[in-house]
């Protein structure tokens, strides 16, 4: 079994009037199946209010499923006896640093979590260090997190999440609020934590080019999975996408154009700048 | 309708050991009716400098005209400055607070003096054009998706009939679509109403489509000021200072490292796509 297994899962928010009766129902996750393998680097697309962060807070326990179930690490998520066993596996990035971070020195907020948990000391500051390290923070150990810039700030609430030693680390759109820098730093320790400490991951973004190196993309709309595939299965179909209020990496929009423009020889799918310079000279030794 | 930065400088915590000088001798002219896009990376000054625009913030020295008017003199009705030049904050939605949207649309006009029905007619007007549905107007504005929290808080500005609007990062956090539709409104109200726009962007590419004239600020200081070409053909000194150039301008750089007959000052995929067909066009027919 994969380390998270989704079936049918289904979450409605339930609004009720003063004396408890149901006022609206929305069904904002409509029977989801979803299976994630250990050291899975998995990206979410979708628009907003499609179901993406609904799902994000039943992999981290924070909402409990209204039908079906979700496993994490074969724990069932359903079971308020296994809640604690889910939030040590799988850990939770959000969006705004500055909702993360609860410290005034950088170290201390990392081993708040390890010494909430009753991690002994010596254990705590080892675990503090591997995870700096692990996202290149490292020398802001002794920095207080305020004069951190936005991407340096995620990248120690990302450490605050490793320092759980988590088996998967989601995150919720954690890009949204940096400059093209900071969204740089942040994809590059992801990646990294991915490829050198296997932790799975599962990145909730709405840009675009940060999944063109994801192993496998989800599309949700409307509470279900509509797509999946590789990234390059689903950027070679862009009016499908277009259609569900998503987009493409603007090398796979200006690919398409070129291509619709009557350049055949420029293959669909394209998701890389390398990429499509390849397929252009190509092109042109052709004629 | 025309703005002034003479020699502006601000700093935070003056006389502390937290001092920092946040704007450092800033000149910049903005004309009547400009589409502006100013980048810079977090800390670079440009929400410093976008709350001197409508007096937010007061200059440590320097001088702001608006309109040829000193904002610091004494007699200046700054009052009437912060409701030509409306600015829409980081996340407006956060701000939203009565219990229907057209109430929270016409709290603005209200609170500028107008008459219940001026303000009712603003609050439609403002609504329309930012592209909400009718039948959503009377409802809770909490109960609508990121992307139409964000139109009724921006409508909220426009319902004041400011002569400028600062947007600051206004589609951080929204799909795709919700994106394209938000700019493509404020594009349109540039057009037709005329109106001053300033937008704050992280996103290159939605910079380059958009705007006519390019600020960037680094440290405090104006770094480059352009038509988005000319500005993004300093990319390499861009990514020096954590910003970039769009994806498609880099594609163009490498094409003509390669050798092809390329210019590679294209910012946009329209640009792009018009400068590979016509050099395509000239290899193929040699």
């Amino acid at each position: 079994m994969g380390i998270i297994k989704a079936r049918k899962l289904v979450h409605e928010y339930i609004r009720r009037d003063e004396e408890g009766n149901v006022e609206s129902i929305q069904t904002a996750l409509d029977k989801v199946d979803l299976d994630v393998k250990a050291g899975e680097f998995i990206a979410i697309l979708g628009h907003n209010g499609s179901g993406k962060s609904t799902l994000a807070k039943h992999i981290n326990a924070i909402l409990e499923p209204s039908e079906g179930s979700l496993w994490v690490d074969g724990y069932d998520v359903s079971d308020d006896a296994n809640v604690w066993e889910v939030r040590q596996r799988a850990g939770m990035v959000f969006q705004n640093p500055d909702n993360q971070i609860i410290a005034s020195v950088v170290e201390e907020d990392v081993g708040f979590g390890p010494e909430n948990v009753g991690v002994p000391t010596d254990e705590i500051w080892r675990r503090v260090e591997e995870s700096l390290k692990a996202v290149g923070m490292l020398k802001y150990r002794h920095h207080s997190p305020n004069k951190l810039s936005g991407g340096q700030k995620q990248r120690v609430a990302i450490a605050g999440v490793m320092a759980m030693q988590p088996k998967c680390i989601v995150l919720d759109e954690p890009t949204a609020m940096l400059d093209p820098n900071g969204r740089k730093e942040v994809l590059k320790a992801v990646h990294e934590l991915n490829r050198k400490k296997g932790v799975t991951i599962i990145l909730i973004t709405h840009y675009m080019e940060e999944v063109v190196e994801a192993d496998r993309v989800y599309v949700m709309d409307n509470g279900r999975v509509v797509m999946q595939g590789l990234p390059r299965e689903l950027f070679s179909q862009v009016d499908e996408l277009k259609k569900y209020r998503l987009d493409v990496p603007q090398v796979t929009l200006l690919a398409h154009e070129l291509r619709n423009s009557g350049l055949k020889g420029i293959p669909a799918g394209i998701l890389t700048r390398e990429e499509l310079t390849e397929a252009i000279s190509r092109l042109c030794q052709s004629y | 309708m025309s703005i002034i930065l003479d020699k502006v400088n601000y700093v935070y915590s003056a006389g502390t050991a937290y001092e920092i000088q946040a704007l450092k001798n800033i000149n910049l002219q903005m004309k009547d009716g400009e589409f502006i896009g100013i980048i810079g990376h977090t800390g670079s000054g440009k929400s410093t400098l976008i709350q001197h625009l409508n007096g937010l913030i007061r200059a440590t020295s320097g001088g702001i005209y608006y309109n040829g008017e000193d904002i610091y003199a004494e007699d200046y009705n700054m009052k009437g400055l912060r409701s030509k030049v409306g600015l829409v904050f980081q996340y407006p939605e956060h701000q939203l607070f009565e219990t229907t949207i057209f109430d929270d649309v016409c709290f603005g006009p209200l609170n500028q003096g107008l008459s219940k029905n001026e303000a009712g007619i603003r609050a439609f007007e403002a609504l329309n054009s930012v592209g909400l549905p009718e039948d959503l107007y009377y409802q809770s504005p909490f109960d609508l998706s990121g992307g139409q929290k964000r139109r009724v808080a921006i409508a909220g500005v426009l319902a004041m009939k400011p002569e400028m609007i600062i947007l600051d990062e206004p589609t951080a956090g929204l799909d795709p679509k919700g994106r394209d539709e938000i700019l493509n409104q404020i594009a349109k109200m540039h057009k037709e109403r005329g109106i001053t726009v300033i937008l704050v962007s992280h996103s290159m590419e939605d910079v380059a489509k958009y705007v006519d004239r390019i600020i960037v600020m680094n440290q405090g200081e104006v770094m480059f000021d352009g038509i988005p070409k000319d500005v993004f053909r300093h990319y390499r000194e861009l990514e020096a200072v954590g910003l970039a150039a769009p994806q498609v301008t880099y594609l163009m750089h490498e094409l003509k490292d390669r050798g092809f007959p390329v210019a590679a000052d294209a910012t946009t995929v329209e640009e792009a796509k018009k400068e590979i067909l016509e050099m395509i066009g000239r290899v193929s027919g040699r």
